[in-house]
């Protein structure tokens, strides 16, 4: 199990996509490739721009197929946080295969 | 690449500041500077009174500043809100002398000045120092965050503009709004668009880039790893629900989103951009790259989550329809 705390890396206001391209290729997709979970825990952060989860995660959905889902744990978001990964996911499932 | 840039780059600029430009009635002053001869910025100004939306700043400055100091010409201002002008750092930014000053006991008010900005980590500073200046609540503070973020990074990412973004914005107490301007003079929106998408005219590059998912990085649906485009799209249905003006001009191109109806209570969202209430324009002077203004009326501000919902539900419907468009379908004899 492998958690990181986005406030940690991104700040209050998570919005640096350089920021998000780093955890994505420096921690999650090596967890992943290690078969550990990941654990993506946003407390204390207060909002993230769309711009920002996308850097986050859309290449693991795209790399690993949407069953990755099943290893990755959105923990401690706000509603604004949980609307804008539902965005991100949604259409990168609808995105998918195409 | 060079050629185009070129091409393009040498025009001069008489810029007239008339006593009145904002979103709502700033069409005419994009209609009438003036391109005529070469490499020298002319600025003159009503001399009664000066009253311009922060775009209005940036623009001059992000112009100013592919000027040589020593070309860049202005007249002595008379008007008596000229102070405006000092207070928000065009001398400053453009180093230029002014015979303007400031007095002490004159208020500041809540404004960030004009600001350049060319990498990722100066708009994380920015962010997080210049932000607070505007003495917002906290959910106003985040979405004025994120318009910011998402307008600064689209041109750090794509505008190739050697001078990054110039950025300026200012609260207003009547309207208890804020009003941000961001201009760059890098390749423009139609340039990135066709990358991956085609688009013959500026006003048609535009409209692709306020669509969700479309980004000049990729054809594919879902962006790339670093881009969905989708930015652009979310800052438009932040001023539209709320019933503010968002305006985009790049190339000859010119995009207005206008007020909505106070009749109409409806949360509702367009994908595309011409079936909001709107005015366009494609015979603009030429703008050698992008300049953006949007206003945010503060006390309108929806809750930032059920937009989001909103924004969802229409995004996975314009990505379903995209597909759609491209099946194939059975040839009947």
């Amino acid at each position: 199990m492998k958690q990181i705390d986005i406030f940690d890396k991104a700040g209050e206001f998570a919005e640096n996509k350089d920021v998000a391209r780093d955890i994505r290729v420096d921690e999650i997709i090596p967890a992943l490739e290690r078969n550990e979970k990941v654990i993506l825990n946003f407390e204390h952060v207060g909002a993230a721009t769309q711009s920002f989860i996308h850097a986050l995660i859309s290449d693991v959905l795209r790399k690993y197929g949407i069953d990755v889902l099943d290893h990755i744990i959105f923990k401690s978001c706000n509603e604004t946080i949980k609307e804008i990964i539902n965005i991100v996911v949604e259409y990168m499932q609808e995105g998918i295969g195409n | 690449m060079t050629n185009y840039m070129d091409s393009r780059y040498h025009v001069d600029m008489k810029i007239y500041l008339p006593n009145s430009a904002f979103l709502g009635n700033i069409d005419p002053f994009l209609r009438h500077y003036d391109t005529s001869s070469p490499d020298v910025l002319e600025i003159s100004a009503n001399n009664k009174w000066i009253s311009v939306h922060p775009v209005v700043l940036s623009l001059i400055a992000a112009l100013g500043l592919t000027i040589k100091q020593e070309n860049i010409q202005h007249e002595k201002f008379e008007a008596r809100s000229k102070h405006y002008l000092m207070r928000m750092g065009l001398f400053k930014i453009l180093k230029i002398a002014s015979d303007i000053t400031i007095t002490e006991h004159e208020p500041a008010g809540r404004f960030i000045p004009l600001t350049q900005i060319r990498t990722s980590d100066e708009l994380t500073k920015f962010i997080t120092e210049m932000i607070p200046l505007l003495h917002l609540k906290p959910e106003q503070a985040n979405t004025i965050g994120y318009i910011v973020s998402e307008l600064v990074r689209n041109v750090i990412e794509h505008a190739k503009a050697l001078n990054g973004a110039i950025i300026c914005a200012q609260y207003y107490k009547k309207s208890n709004s804020i009003r941000i301007g961001i201009a760059d003079t890098g390749v423009g929106i139609k340039y990135t668009i066709n990358q991956s998408h085609p688009a013959e005219t500026d006003l048609e590059a535009i409209q692709l880039a306020l669509r969700p998912g479309i980004t000049g990085t990729t054809r594919k649906e879902g962006g790339t790893e670093q881009n969905a485009g989708a930015g652009l799209f979310f800052i438009k249905s932040i001023a539209s629900v709320n019933r503010d003006f968002f305006i985009i001009y790049s190339g000859n191109g010119f995009y207005k989103l206008l007020k909505k109806q106070s009749t109409i209570q409806k949360l509702q969202l367009n994908s595309n951009p011409f079936k909001d209430r709107h005015s366009k324009n494609n015979a603009l002077p030429f703008w050698k790259g992008t300049v953006v203004g949007v206003d945010i009326t503060l006390d309108q501000t929806k809750e930032f989550s059920i937009l989001l919902k909103a924004i969802r539900e229409i995004y996975s419907k314009d990505i379903e329809d995209r597909r759609k468009a491209r099946y194939k379908k059975p040839q009947f004899a």
